[in-house]
């Protein structure tokens, strides 16, 4: 998008991360989402007297992940306690990272090509869930709220861009790419609406060659179209005050995705105190070289390379193509597009297929091998099912399982014999004297037109490139 | 009232354990009321557990190293479904769904636990005047305090309640009632003891450690609380060290460093009494060298930096969600400030405003981290000591037990009261008083002894020394 | 010797701790804290630069445990000690302003 008038937008991103562990960050209670309110709590992520957090060694190789995967540096560091009082916040103090994060100084390069600083990527707890009883069912004008501990101590990881990000989209890519990392190194499900990733964006606008202007933090942020969408209103609405001669006060924002709108949440009047020092219940992390390096070799291939790869099984893939590919890699289909080129079939096919169809049934893929995968794609571009049936028989192995040459059978996907072919086309250029004349004549655009006509009378059974080579055979 | 050990062997030797637990509930019905010393005694936990062990005698099973000895508990100890109130009205009613550590450690010996004992409010205190539940009373003097904050675990040793007791030391509160009482009080080395289930008052101080009548008994006691927890971050990795079994080693060819920054400003009758406990060690064959560790006199003012800071960090959240009790108000803001404002004693919010202060942005960098190096200094201090001697002697208190309200006006006199026992929670090191002869109105005069980190046995063993020529085994 | 604290930064840091104070605590508490702070001027004098800040008196590090589920706590008897729940949720009066 175009900003009016040369301001330009600079956004920087904080994105929360719930980590894929069994158990919370200090406690032994499961970390686990969906269950009876405070049945997953115990002295310690309830905040009770006398009891002491204890360090969970997944969360920090987690972390370590997250730090390699993000090109950070993965340094010594410390806990520190975050004072506030807040009835989600059992103990009134969060245990966070603080002037010592374990991971520092990172980038994240975006498939368009622009790289995004990493600031810094800290270990932190979550709070409890809060459950605001009223009408509005939000926090303003609620009587009374009830505070369900299962969530508190779950483990964040806490990732700060730089304020690298000047448009939108850019936002949007980037908190997809770090999804699509977060999720195939196992640290997260990136579930977005679930509230396993959220995003906080700090919006200002400035026109270049300035100084950088006050930033306005906006939260509640759970999808990507709520992100855009936000990031967009809020630099428009910064510019409006600023046009009218205003000022933007430095404020924690609410986005409302009904309305579309941002709202102040919380004015920043004055720096809150923090009263920030270090957890004296733990003690700070040194990873040796060892420890680092095992982390390291756990690391699967990454989205990025991924996609370089399948990519690189194309010819001069198109964007569409590079879009299936994308798919694939989100998904987790890289599999099934390698077996096809294993097996050097029609790679761009496979990636219509796995992108499309597989795609819709990503949770059915236990049914379908990749060797089965292979063989219907195959099927399909030697013109012995039809894009159609192709289609059909990947829904009906995703579906029930079963191997492909029974399930086309069974659906009756017999290839229709030459000659019966032959008396169809011979039918629909009787019954269609002019467009077969213009056909003759050379406009080749009316080839579709038979093929058309040809898959409406056999049900989709018939086989485009053969019906092309009849209707040449015939012109 | 007989030792731990004595009551153990019995025991393990087929007397019944419901002996020693009626000893004990008649020493506690005799005097209770009087001193308020216990703010619940467990009556029917304490026979059924003697019972337990009868039976586990009786079936040729070894019912532990504390078999069948009555112990009484600091009430800042958690322990699962007793009533567990830090002395303080905003935990009062609140029962713990979990046992403190030690806790298990001592059931799993046999110990069996009498109640809970009074304190200062949070162990916020020296002279346990502090606790929403009254004073308590020292047993030699009820006109004056037994010392604080483990003021009632002191008191229920001294009046032979019970033969042992837990509590905790911050910054002198097991080695200064122990010094007012008559008793041997140890802090141990920091993470030598878990403190998974100790109330935190400041996390970074805090040790729990015993009282008894004797340096064996003690002995014993830690040995069976110290070890490697899983539960406590900062518990420390190694084994148990052995102690019971090194009282009597003795200290000949050590060395003793007597540091003038631990007598000096003490009353006369304690001077007198370090003294001649250095003598006593010298003609038992230790070799005593005068030392002087200025850093020492920092202590106190870093130490009123650094757990007030912590504390008030501890204590937040006493703030009526989730137990203890509530007092309303028409927002949640106003909730907790109402609960908390009638919840916590003077004391209390005195030292959480302290902290609070010291850590608020502006500063925090003058108060509270200026004494995080200090502490630092006060640590190198102690190493560059210990490269000179083994251990080092000095005062516990600078007098004897003081009267009531003497102290309570002022709090930097009653701060003054733990001078000489700071340096040590502040090191992280472990430090034992023993008592040693007598000063003002015949009452008990401590000697502190100080060693480096888990150095407990030797200063066990010196301990051990003084008791004998103190005449008190 | 300048006050090292006034009124107002007691009643502020009152207010941060969620205490509320009579004007009669307000001047006991002023007073008591500013001797402590008095005191503790010995330190603010001292040349510290280039000393590390002590947290933890031994340098355990890499404290870690397993990441194994253990049995949570039942909730009945936990919420029963709370002092106002409702549908198995801790019950709290309305609250004003978003957390951080
Ligand atoms: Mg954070
Ligand atoms: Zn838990």
């Amino acid at each position: 998008m175009m900003l009016p008038n040369g301001w330009e937008m600079v956004v920087g991103l904080e994105v929360h991360t719930e980590l894929k562990t069994k158990t919370k960050l200090f406690c032994g209670c499961a970390n686990e989402f969906g269950s009876a309110p405070n049945s997953q709590v115990c002295p310690i992520c309830l905040g009770l007297p006398g009891s002491m957090p204890v360090l969970n060694e997944r969360a920090v190789e987690l972390a370590m992940a997250i730090g390699f995967a993000l090109n950070c540096t993965i340094q010594d560091s410390t806990f520190h306690r975050k004072n506030y009082f807040y009835p989600d916040m059992p103990k009134d103090y969060q245990v966070s990272q603080y002037d010592l994060p374990i991971n520092a100084r990172g980038y994240l390069d975006l498939p368009d090509g622009s790289r995004v600083s990493i600031e810094r990527a800290h270990m932190e707890e979550d709070t409890g869930k809060t459950t605001h009883l009223g009408t509005s069912g939000r926090i303003h004008g609620a009587d009374r709220s009830l505070v369900d501990y299962n969530r508190s101590g779950v483990p964040l990881v806490e990732i700060v861009s730089g304020p690298d990000i000047r448009n939108p989209q850019q936002a949007r890519d980037y908190v997809a790419e770090l999804r699509s990392i977060l999720v195939a190194i196992g640290a997260s499900d990136g579930r977005m609406e679930e509230g396993s990733l959220r995003v906080d964006a700090n919006v200002s606008v400035h026109k270049p060659d300035t100084p950088f202007g006050t930033r306005c933090e906006i939260k509640n942020l759970n999808s990507l179209r709520s992100l855009t969408r936000a990031i967009e209103y809020e630099a428009l609405r910064q510019i409006d005050v600023l046009e009218d001669g205003g000022s933007i006060r430095q404020e924690t924002r609410h986005w409302d995705e009904d309305r579309g709108e941002t709202s102040t949440l919380r004015v920043k009047e004055e720096a809150e105190d923090y009263r920030y020092f270090r957890e004296p219940d733990l003690v700070d992390l040194a990873p040796d070289q060892a420890w680092k390096d095992r982390v390291l070799a756990g690391l699967p291939k990454l989205p990025a390379q991924r996609r370089r790869d399948l990519e690189a099984l194309l010819t001069n893939p198109t964007d569409a193509q590079r879009d299936g590919v994308t798919t694939v890699v989100d998904l987790d289909l890289d599999l099934y597009v390698e077996g096809v080129a294993q097996a050097h079939g029609d790679v761009a096919l496979a990636v219509a297929r796995a992108a499309n169809e597989l795609a819709a049934a990503n949770e059915k893929l236990a049914n379908l091998s990749v060797a089965n995968f292979v063989t219907t794609v195959a099927m399909e571009q030697s013109g012995q099912l039809s894009a159609t049936q192709a289609k059909t028989v990947l829904g009906e192995l995703l579906e029930k399982g079963g191997d492909p040459a029974s399930v086309a059978k069974a659906k009756g996907f017999e290839q229709l014999s030459t000659d019966s072919l032959s008396a169809t086309v011979g039918e629909l250029i009787t019954a269609n004297p002019d467009e077969w004349q213009r056909f003759k004549d050379g406009d080749d655009k009316l080839a579709q037109f038979f093929i058309g006509l040809v898959m409406k009378a056999t049900k989709g059974q018939a086989n485009g490139k053969a019906v092309i080579a009849e209707l040449q055979s015939r012109r | 009232m007989k030792s731990a050990l004595e009551i153990a062997a019995a025991v393990r030797g087929g007397q019944s354990a419901l002996v020693a637990v009626e000893e004990s509930l008649t020493a506690i019905r005799a005097r209770n009321e009087e001193l308020n010393v216990f703010l619940y005694v467990d009556e029917d936990g304490a026979r059924a557990a003697a019972a337990r062990i009868d039976e586990q005698v009786r079936r040729g099973e070894d019912p532990g190293l504390l078999a069948g000895v009555p112990i009484a508990l600091k009430d800042n100890l958690c322990t699962t479904g007793i009533p567990t109130t830090c002395s303080s009205k905003i935990l009062e009613g609140w029962k713990p769904p979990y046992n403190a550590t030690v806790v298990d450690r001592l059931v799993a010996q046999g110990a069996i636990s009498m109640g809970k004992t009074n304190l200062d409010e949070f162990a916020m205190g020296s002279s346990t005047e502090n606790s929403a539940f009254g004073p308590t009373r020292n047993p030699l003097d009820p006109a004056r305090v037994p010392g604080g904050s483990s003021g009632g675990s002191a008191a229920a040793v001294a009046s032979n309640m019970t033969p042992v007791s837990l509590g905790s030391d911050t910054g002198g509160s097991i080695r200064q009632p122990a010094a007012l009482c008559g008793l041997v009080g140890v802090k141990p080395t920091y993470g030598l003891v878990s403190r998974y289930g100790l109330i935190a008052f400041a996390s970074s101080l805090d040790q729990i450690g015993p009282f008894a009548q004797s340096v064996s008994d003690a002995a014993l006691l830690l040995e069976v609380i110290a070890g490697h927890d899983p539960l406590d971050s900062t518990s420390l990795p190694e084994p148990t060290p052995s102690l019971l079994a090194h009282v009597a080693d003795g200290v000949a060819g050590k060395r003793i460093g007597l540091v003038r920054e631990l007598v000096d400003g003490a009353d006369e009758d304690v001077v007198r009494a370090v003294n001649k406990a250095v003598e006593t060690l010298k003609d038992a064959g230790a070799t005593i060298v005068e030392l002087s560790i200025p850093e020492l006199h920092l202590g106190l003012s870093a130490y009123y930096l650094i757990a007030p800071a912590e504390a008030s960090s501890n204590l937040a959240r006493f703030d009526g969600v989730r137990f203890g009790n509530r007092v309303d108000g028409e927002d949640v803001t106003a909730m907790m400030e109402a609960t908390r404002t009638a919840g916590f004693g003077a004391e209390v919010k005195r030292r959480i405003m302290l902290g609070t202060y010291a850590l608020s942005a502006g500063y925090f960098d003058a108060y509270y981290g200026q004494a995080l190096k200090v502490r630092t200094r006060m640590i190198e201090a102690f190493a560059t000591a210990y490269q000179q001697v083994d251990m080092i002697i000095g005062a516990t208190t600078p007098s004897v037990a003081f009267e009531f309200g003497s102290k309570t006006n002022d709090p930097m006199a009653m701060y003054l009261n733990d001078v000489f026992t700071i340096p040590t929670n502040l090191a992280g090191e472990a430090a034992i008083s023993v008592p040693f002869g007598t000063g003002e109105a015949n009452l008990p005069i401590g000697v502190q002894l100080l060693g480096p980190g888990r150095s407990e046995a030797r200063l066990f063993a010196a301990a051990r020394v003084l008791e004998i020529a103190d005449g008190r085994a | 010797m300048t006050e090292p604290l006034s009124r107002d930064d007691v009643a502020h840091v009152a207010k941060l701790a969620r205490l509320r104070l009579t004007e009669d605590e307000l001047v006991r508490y002023t007073e008591q804290l500013g001797k402590i702070l008095v005191h503790a001027q010995d330190l603010s004098s001292l040349d510290l630069h280039g000393v590390a800040p002590t947290a933890h008196p031994f340098g355990l590090v890499n404290v870690v445990r397993p990441d194994e589920v253990r049995a949570s706590l039942d909730p009945a008897p936990v919420l029963a000690q709370a002092p106002d729940v409702e549908d198995g949720r801790f019950a709290v009066p309305r609250i004003v302003g978003e957390a951080p």
